[in-house]
C-alpha cells in the first residue's frame, strides 16, 4: 500500500508549517546553501549547459524506447546472475520484497536511501511481516527514529536543526553516557555511525534504490555521500535494488554525462563522494558482495504517463534542484505537500501517481515564477506541466466554486471590450474616490485573501483607456 | 518576421496597456507612451481588455483562447505589440503559440503575433536602441526583477542600464532581487498565507537594501510589494520603472495617498 497522503489538507499543512518556528529556522539553510553551491558548480563548468541539453535528450530517447531498454536491461541482469521482478503497483512491489525476505528467514533489512521505497511504503510492509527495516542514510535514520517521512528528496531531514537531532539521539540512544557532546554535526554523525555498524553486520537483506539502471550492462548505480549504500549492499547475503522503470539509461558512457549534471544540480558537488555500480551477485573471484542480486522494477502509474502531456516529468533524475529554488517550498517545507515528493517536481508527479482529485492543491500552489524550470538539469517544463493539471481540474470542475464563478464573471467582461471599458472606468473612479485619503485599502469585500495580509493599493481614478479616449487618442 | 524592411515611416507600436495598469495606474501607461514616442515610435492604443493569462493559468483554455483572439484582432495593424509588463508580454510571446499550436488555421498567426510582442523596457533598448534618458531623479532606488520578465523575456540588464542614465539616481541592489515576490496572479489570493510568507521575505530584503524607492517592471508584483510594505508601516515609495525613466513621478507612489487628500 502506498503511503497515505495528506495532500488534500495542503492549506492546513502549510498553515502549520508557517507557524512552526523550528521548521522555519531549518528552511533557512535550504534557501542559502543549496542555491549558492549549485550556482558555483554550474559556473565552474563551461559545458554545463550543453550537458543539461545532452541529459535531457538522453532521457527523452530512453522514454521513447523504454520497452526496448527494459528488455535489454533485464537480459543483462539475468546474464550477470541476477533476478528481475516487475511490479505494477506498490502492493506488488512490497509483496515481492516481503516474499523474498520471508523465504530467506530474514529478520533484519538494512536500507540505503530510496524515494521509491518511500513511495511504495516498504518499511511498513516489512514491519507488518515481523521484520525490522533499518534506514542507514543519516537523514533517513533520524527521521525514522522520529516516525517522520522525508521532507526533501535528497536531504530527508532538512526540516530539522542540529538541536532537534541531538534531542532525538538523547531520547533513543539511552545506553550512551548522558553527558556526551552532541553539539557538533561530526559527533552526531559518529554516534549514528557507531550504532549503525552493528546493524549492517546483522543485516540479512540490503535494499537500495538506484539513481540509474544501465541497459548496456545490467548495472544499477547509486550515489551517496556517506558510504552507507555500499555497506547496505555489500554485507548482507541478498541485495535487492528497488527502482522505478524510468531510471534506465542506455550505456555506461551515458551514465558519466548524467552523473556530472546530477551532483552539480543537487548539492553543487562535481561528483558525489561515493558512486557505486552493482552488476549481479558476487562472482567466484570477487572478494566480497552479495550471494543474490534482485532488481524490483516498479511501475506504480508511470507507464500511464507515457505518451501523455506528462511524459516529460519522467525525465526527472531526482536532484532536488527544483525544490531548492522554489519560493513555496522555502516557505512551507516538504511535509506540507502531503505525500512522498515535494516541491515543483512533486506538484507534477503526485497528481500523476495518486490522482489530481487528491493532490489538486499542489499544482495550484505555485507562483509560476519559473525558477524551477530554469535550474532543472533535464529541462522539465514544470510550470507548464502544473498548468496542464490545472486544465484537467478545470475540465472536471474540481476547482473551488468561488474560483470558478469569479473567473466566469471576469471572463464575461473581459470578452466584451467596450462594455469592459465602460464598467471598469466607472468602478475604478468609485474605488479611487473611496481610497483617496489613504491611497490604499486595509480591507475590501471579497478580497480577504489579499487584504488579510497586505494593503490593496487604490486606483488612481479613471482608467487609462477612458483617459486616452477623452484625449482623442482612440483610433 | 522583421518589419524593418517594410515601407518607410515611423514604427507603429500598439500599446498593450495591461489590465492592472489600465485599471489601477494609468500613469504607467502614459509613461510608456512617452518613452515609446521619445524612442521614435508612433503609439496607438486599440480597445482592449486582458491578455487572458488569469484564465490560462487557471486551466481555462477556452476563455484564454477567446481573449487571445480578441487581442490578436485588435492589434492586427501594428508593427509591434509592447506591454509595460514582462508577465503579459510573456503570455503573448510564449503562450499564445501554445494555445493555438493544434489549430492549423491559427498557429502561424499566433506565432507571428508572438514574435512582434515585447516587454516595454527591453523593446526600448534592444529593438529601438534607445540607450539613455534625459531626466533627473536624485534618489536611491532598488530594483526587483519580476519573474516573467526575467525568465520569459530576458529582462535583467536593460532597466538597470537605462536607470544608470537617469541624472542623480543611485541604484542599490537588494539581496535576492531575482527571487519571486509571491504575487503569482490568483496565487496571491488563493494561497494568501503562503504568498504573504514570500512577500514578507522580499520586504525584508527591500528594507535591508536601505533605498527609499522600490522599482520594478510589473504592476502585479509592485502592488503586492507596495501592499506589504504599506501594511508593515514602511514609507518606501513604490513605482513602476517606466514612471522614473519617463520623468513622470508627480503622481503619488503606489498605495500612497493623493496629494491634498
Amino acid at each position: 500500500m502506498s503511503v497515505q497522503s495528506t495532500s488534500p489538507q495542503f492549506k492546513q499543512n502549510a498553515h502549520h508549517a508557517l507557524h512552526d518556528m523550528q521548521l522555519q529556522k531549518a528552511l533557512g539553510n535550504v534557501r542559502q546553501n543549496f542555491i549558492e553551491r549549485r550556482a558555483v558548480a554550474a559556473a565552474n563548468l563551461p559545458e554545463f549547459e550543453a550537458l543539461r541539453d545532452q541529459a535531457c535528450d538522453l532521457r527523452d530517447h530512453v522514454l521513447a524506447h523504454i520497452d526496448l531498454y527494459l528488455e535489454a536491461y533485464e537480459k543483462k541482469v539475468l546474464a550477470a546472475g541476477g533476478h528481475v521482478h516487475f511490479a505494477r503497483t506498490s502492493e506488488e512491489a512490497c509483496q515481492i520484497i516481503v516474499d523474498l525476505a520471508k523465504a530467506r528467514g530474514a529478520k533484519s533489512v538494512t536500507k540505503g536511501k530510496s524515494m521509491v521505497s518511500e513511495e511504495i511504503g516498504l518499511n511498513a510492509a516489512l514491519e507488518r511481516n515481523g521484520m525490522a527495516a533499518i534506514e542507514t542514510d543519516l537523514g533517513e535514520y533520524i527521521i525514522q527514529l522520529r516516525g517522520e517521512a522525508p521532507s526533501h528528496i535528497i536531504a530527508p531531514a532538512v526540516h530539522l536543526n542540529q538541536e532537534d537531532v541531538e534531542a532525538e539521539f538523547r531520547r533513543v540512544h539511552t545506553h550512551l553516557p548522558a553527558d556526551r557532546n552532541l553539539e557538533e554535526p561530526e559527533t552526531l554523525l559518529a554516534e549514528a555511525r557507531a550504532i549503525l555498524r552493528s546493524k549492517f553486520l546483522a543485516s540479512d537483506i540490503g535494499v537500495t534504490g538506484a539513481n540509474f539502471l544501465v541497459a548496456e550492462t545490467g548495472t544499477s548505480i547509486i550515489v551517496t555521500n556517506e558510504g552507507n549504500g555500499d555497506l547496505t549492499q555489500l554485507l548482507p547475503k541478498v541485495h535487492v535494488v528497488v527502482a522505478s522503470i524510468e531510471k534506465l539509461i542506455p550505456t555506461l558512457e551515458d551514465a558519466s554525462a548524467m552523473l556530472r549534471v546530477l551532483a552539480r544540480s543537487a548539492t553543487g558537488q562535481d561528483m558525489s563522494v561515493y558512486t557505486t555500480l552493482s552488476t549481479g551477485p558476487r562472482r567466484p573471484d570477487d572478494v566480497d558482495g552479495p550471494e543474490e542480486y534482485h532488481v524490483v522494477l516498479v511501475d506504480n502509474g508511470r507507464s500511464n504517463m507515457l505518451g501523455t502531456q506528462f511524459q516529460d516529468m519522467l525525465r526527472c533524475i531526482r536532484c532536488g534542484a527544483c525544490m531548492n529554488h522554489c519560493p513555496v517550498y522555502h516557505a512551507v517545507g516538504g511535509h506540507a505537500y502531503g505525500w512522498v515528493y515535494p516541491g515543483p517536481m512533486g506538484a507534477v508527479l503526485t497528481p500523476s501517481l495518486i490522482g489530481v482529485d487528491k493532490a489538486g492543491h499542489l499544482p495550484n500552489a505555485s507562483t509560476f515564477c519559473g525558477r524551477c524550470e530554469s535550474v532543472c538539469p533535464v529541462h522539465i517544463p514544470l510550470p507548464k506541466l502544473m498548468r496542464h493539471w490545472r486544465e484537467r481540474e478545470f475540465e472536471r470542475h474540481l476547482a473551488p466554486a468561488s474560483v470558478r464563478y469569479g473567473l466566469g464573471i471576469w471572463a464575461y467582461f473581459a470578452k466584451r471590450p467596450r462594455l469592459y471599458r465602460l464598467t471598469s472606468s466607472l468602478a475604478m473612479r468609485l474605488l479611487a474616490l473611496a481610497g483617496k485619503s489613504k491611497g490604499h485599502f486595509r480591507w475590501l469585500p471579497l478580497a480577504g485573501g489579499w487584504t488579510d495580509y497586505r494593503d490593496m493599493p487604490a486606483p488612481q481614478g479613471s482608467t487609462f483607456q477612458a483617459q486616452w479616449k477623452k484625449q482623442g487618442g482612440d483610433r | 518576421m522583421s518589419v524593418t524592411a517594410g515601407p518607410p515611416g515611423p514604427i507603429r507600436v500598439g500599446l498593450f496597456v495591461t489590465c492592472l495598469v489600465d485599471l489601477f495606474r494609468p500613469s504607467v501607461g502614459f509613461a510608456a507612451v512617452k518613452l515609446l514616442e521619445e524612442a521614435g515610435c508612433e503609439v496607438v492604443v486599440p480597445v482592449q481588455t486582458c491578455c487572458g493569462q488569469p484564465a490560462y493559468n487557471s486551466g481555462d483554455r477556452p476563455d484564454a483562447r477567446a481573449l487571445a483572439l480578441n487581442v490578436m484582432s485588435a492589434f492586427s495593424g501594428v508593427d509591434y505589440i509592447v506591454a509595460p509588463s514582462g508577465s503579459c508580454a510573456g503570455m503573448i510571446r510564449h503562450h499564445y503559440p501554445e494555445l493555438f499550436a493544434d489549430d492549423p488555421g491559427l498557429s502561424a498567426r499566433a506565432r507571428a503575433f508572438a514574435e512582434k510582442t515585447h516587454e516595454l523596457i527591453s523593446f526600448l533598448t534592444d529593438v529601438m536602441k534607445y540607450d539613455h534618458v534625459t531626466v533627473s531623479y536624485p534618489r536611491r532606488v532598488t530594483y526587483h526583477d519580476s519573474c516573467s520578465g526575467l525568465r520569459e523575456m530576458g529582462v535583467k540588464d536593460q532597466p538597470r542600464e537605462l536607470l544608470k542614465t537617469v541624472n542623480g539616481l543611485e541604484l542599490v541592489e537588494m539581496k535576492d532581487a531575482d527571487v519571486c515576490c509571491g504575487f503569482g496572479g490568483t496565487f496571491a489570493v488563493k494561497y494568501g498565507e503562503i504568498s504573504d510568507a514570500i512577500v514578507s521575505e522580499k520586504a525584508k530584503n527591500i528594507n535591508a537594501a536601505g533605498a527609499p524607492v522600490l522599482l520594478a517592471g510589473d504592476l502585479g508584483c509592485l502592488m503586492n510589494m507596495a501592499g506589504k510594505l504599506s501594511r508593515e508601516g514602511r514609507m518606501t515609495e513604490v513605482r513602476h520603472v517606466a514612471e522614473v525613466l519617463a520623468g513622470m513621478t508627480s503622481e503619488p507612489p503606489i498605495g500612497a495617498p493623493s496629494r491634498g487628500a
